[in-house]
């Protein structure tokens, strides 16, 4: 007891207690499938082994945040969740990845599903400059070739979700390009809602932005939680302790990047187990 | 207190912002200044010397050197010129029919081998085509001739009969009598295995700068590659693909010795693209240079003139196209 309180003590106030804010979720409170399970996932480019032996949980509806400096492996985590990591020429895989207890690197698995499935955003927003505001909403049912009987209210919805609604609700004909960095961030939120993701993966999804930007896709996060599994890649530990239900810190010592700890958010910021977690998270190096 | 009001209400006029370059950098600016300017002065030197040549000709004939078609040349003993009509009618049909009938066919095949190597060809595959096509690019237009000539000339003669057979309702399909050889629709097909190998590297460049990361968001959508293609590579090398179909449409515009080849060259307007008579202005200097007297080499650079103007149309018809519908997939 006396021994936490003083490790309570030894950390920076701030994010502790925004961590300690956020009301965790518990795993399995939301009836949406087991989530998504990473089993000793290794990683590598060429011969660089560039990830080794992560394992990690993400349950239904929480928010995981992975931390770590630059260069960790997080990033290409991220990208083995939905098999992006593939699209790298020389890039390979070993261990699995379940959704709902299937392995989406199983053989003979057609790759444009999962990735329907497990859906993307990235760190510079990309929207299709060809496209108006609304074809580039509704992109995703073109590109993967569904039928939705009703696209003018898919549209509204995922615009409504993405925070952007009353923002360009006058303006779905204009070039996706027309819009500020922070509104071309949730546009491609938007986009990747419209084919009904189960799991949404961010990669530094605020790096590109303004804090005020950086907060309204923070308020998205909080909100989309509510119906999706969510993965974020973070530089910012304050942006961690405000959105996530849990934590995964990685690091990498010159060989393959490592998953070193994860635990809920609020733990990871207060009482981390792990000596290099606590140096991390207390601003010690990274 | 005046001079602090002068301050608040006067606005200064902008200033002139000059630098002073460096001497080696001055010097460097007048060498690529050179460069820059060789390729006008090439172009102007040659256009002038066209039109010197050629201007007296189109001054006498008027328009219907363009119209006319038919190339005669009376001369006496003395070798004077005794009467003479120059017309080009034939011949500049001639041109837009096979340059067309080329990108009609070429474009879509570059377009298709572009996509394939950029998005389907693998490793050494790729390499070993790429290196391919160049070679093809380098190849002496006179092989192709023959090759037309020789080889295609059978089995083209062949799809020519079944068009006709089968499509001959439509005007340009019929021919009025049943000679298929040697026709624009044969030198088409020669001119379209030629620009291929420049119609494919320039689109295969084009498809090969897409952003990246658009590539990326369209498959994280669950975007085959197809539709990852239309929805992101084409519109983003769209510009690309027309600007490179325009240097095909100038070679086969241009192109002389294979299609002298592969083409009958008769004084008569011919539409009819597979009837084996026809001719492009290129095709008529080289058949007519080696014994033409002093006045109908004039003649033969005045048609030289229409075929340099005509380029530049062409060029600048492309150059606006792509400036009008090609930026907005970038």
């Amino acid at each position: 007891m006396s021994e936490e309180n003083q490790n309570q003590k030894a950390m920076p106030a701030s994010l502790a207690s925004v961590a300690a804010k956020h009301a965790q979720k518990q795993p399995g409170t939301n009836p949406l499938g087991t989530g998504l399970e990473a089993r000793g996932v290794h990683a590598w480019f060429g011969t660089k082994h560039v990830l080794s032996d992560v394992t990690l949980d993400f349950a239904a509806g929480t928010v995981t945040a992975l931390i770590g400096p630059s260069g960790c492996g997080k990033s290409t985590f991220i990208r083995t969740l939905n098999r992006m990591h593939e699209f790298i020429p020389t890039a390979a895989l070993a261990g699995e990845v379940r959704l709902d207890g299937k392995d989406i690197y199983a053989p003979g698995t057609d790759v444009t599903k999962i990735r329907l499935k497990i859906g993307m955003v990235f760190q510079k927003p990309n929207p299709f400059p060809s496209m108006t505001i609304g074809e580039n909403v509704l992109s995703g049912l073109k590109l993967a070739e569904l039928k939705r009987s009703n696209t003018d209210d898919l549209l509204e919805s995922c615009l409504v979700r993405a925070g952007l609604w009353n923002e360009v609700k006058d303006r779905l004909k204009e070039q996706g390009g027309s819009l500020s960095g922070g509104q071309q961030q949730r546009l491609c939120i938007a986009r990747s809602l419209a084919v009904e993701p189960q799991v949404l993966l961010m990669d530094e999804p605020c790096s590109a932005l303004d804090p005020g930007s950086t907060f309204r896709i923070e308020e998205t996060i909080a909100e989309l939680s509510q119906t999706m599994t969510i993965i974020i890649v973070t530089h910012n530990m304050q942006q961690a302790a405000r959105v996530s239900d849990y934590t995964a810190f990685f690091l990498s010592n010159d060989g393959p990047g490592l998953m070193v700890e994860t635990g809920p958010t609020s733990q990871i910021f207060s009482a981390p187990r792990d000596k290099r977690t606590e140096d991390y998270v207390t601003g010690r190096f990274g | 207190m005046a001079l602090l009001e002068d301050r608040v209400n006067s606005v200064p006029a902008p200033r002139e912002l000059t630098t002073k370059p460096r001497r080696s950098d001055q010097i460097f600016r007048f060498v690529v200044t050179l460069g820059g300017m060789s390729s006008l002065v090439i172009l102007g030197l040659i256009a002038l010397f066209l039109s010197i040549k050629g201007i007296h000709i189109l001054n006498e004939k008027g328009f219907s050197f363009i119209t006319e078609s038919r190339w005669e040349v009376v001369t006496d003993e003395n070798q004077e010129v005794i009467q003479s009509t120059f017309g080009i009618g034939a011949m500049l049909v001639g041109t837009m029919l096979t340059a067309v009938i080329a990108l009609f066919v070429g474009v879509p095949i570059s377009i298709l081998g572009a996509l394939y190597l950029s998005f389907y060809a693998s490793g050494r595959v790729k390499t070993f085509l790429v290196s391919l096509i160049d070679l093809m690019a380098a190849f002496p237009s006179l092989l192709f001739g023959f090759w037309g000539f020789f080889v295609f000339m059978d089995s083209a003669e062949y799809w020519a009969k079944l068009i006709n057979k089968y499509l001959g309702f439509i005007p340009i399909f019929q021919v009025p009598t049943p000679i298929f050889e040697r026709s624009p629709f044969i030198a088409g097909l020669v001119l379209a295995i030629m620009i291929i190998p420049i119609v494919t590297s320039i689109s295969r460049e084009i498809f090969a700068q897409t952003p990246l990361d658009r590539i990326q968001a369209a498959f994280a959508l669950g975007a085959t590659r197809l539709t990852m293609i239309r929805a992101v590579v084409i519109p983003y090398g769209r510009g690309g693909i027309v600007g490179g179909a325009m240097l095909g449409l100038g070679r086969a515009m241009g192109e002389t010795v294979a299609v002298y080849t592969v083409l009958n060259v008769v004084y008569a307007v011919n539409w009819q693209m597979l009837f084996g008579a026809g001719g492009n202005i290129a095709s008529l200097i080289l058949l007519k240079f080696g014994e033409a007297g002093a006045y109908e080499v004039d003649a033969l650079m005045a048609a030289g003139l229409i075929l340099f103007l005509l380029t530049l149309v062409v060029n600048f018809a492309a150059d606006f196209l792509v400036n009008r519908f090609g930026k907005r997939g970038r």
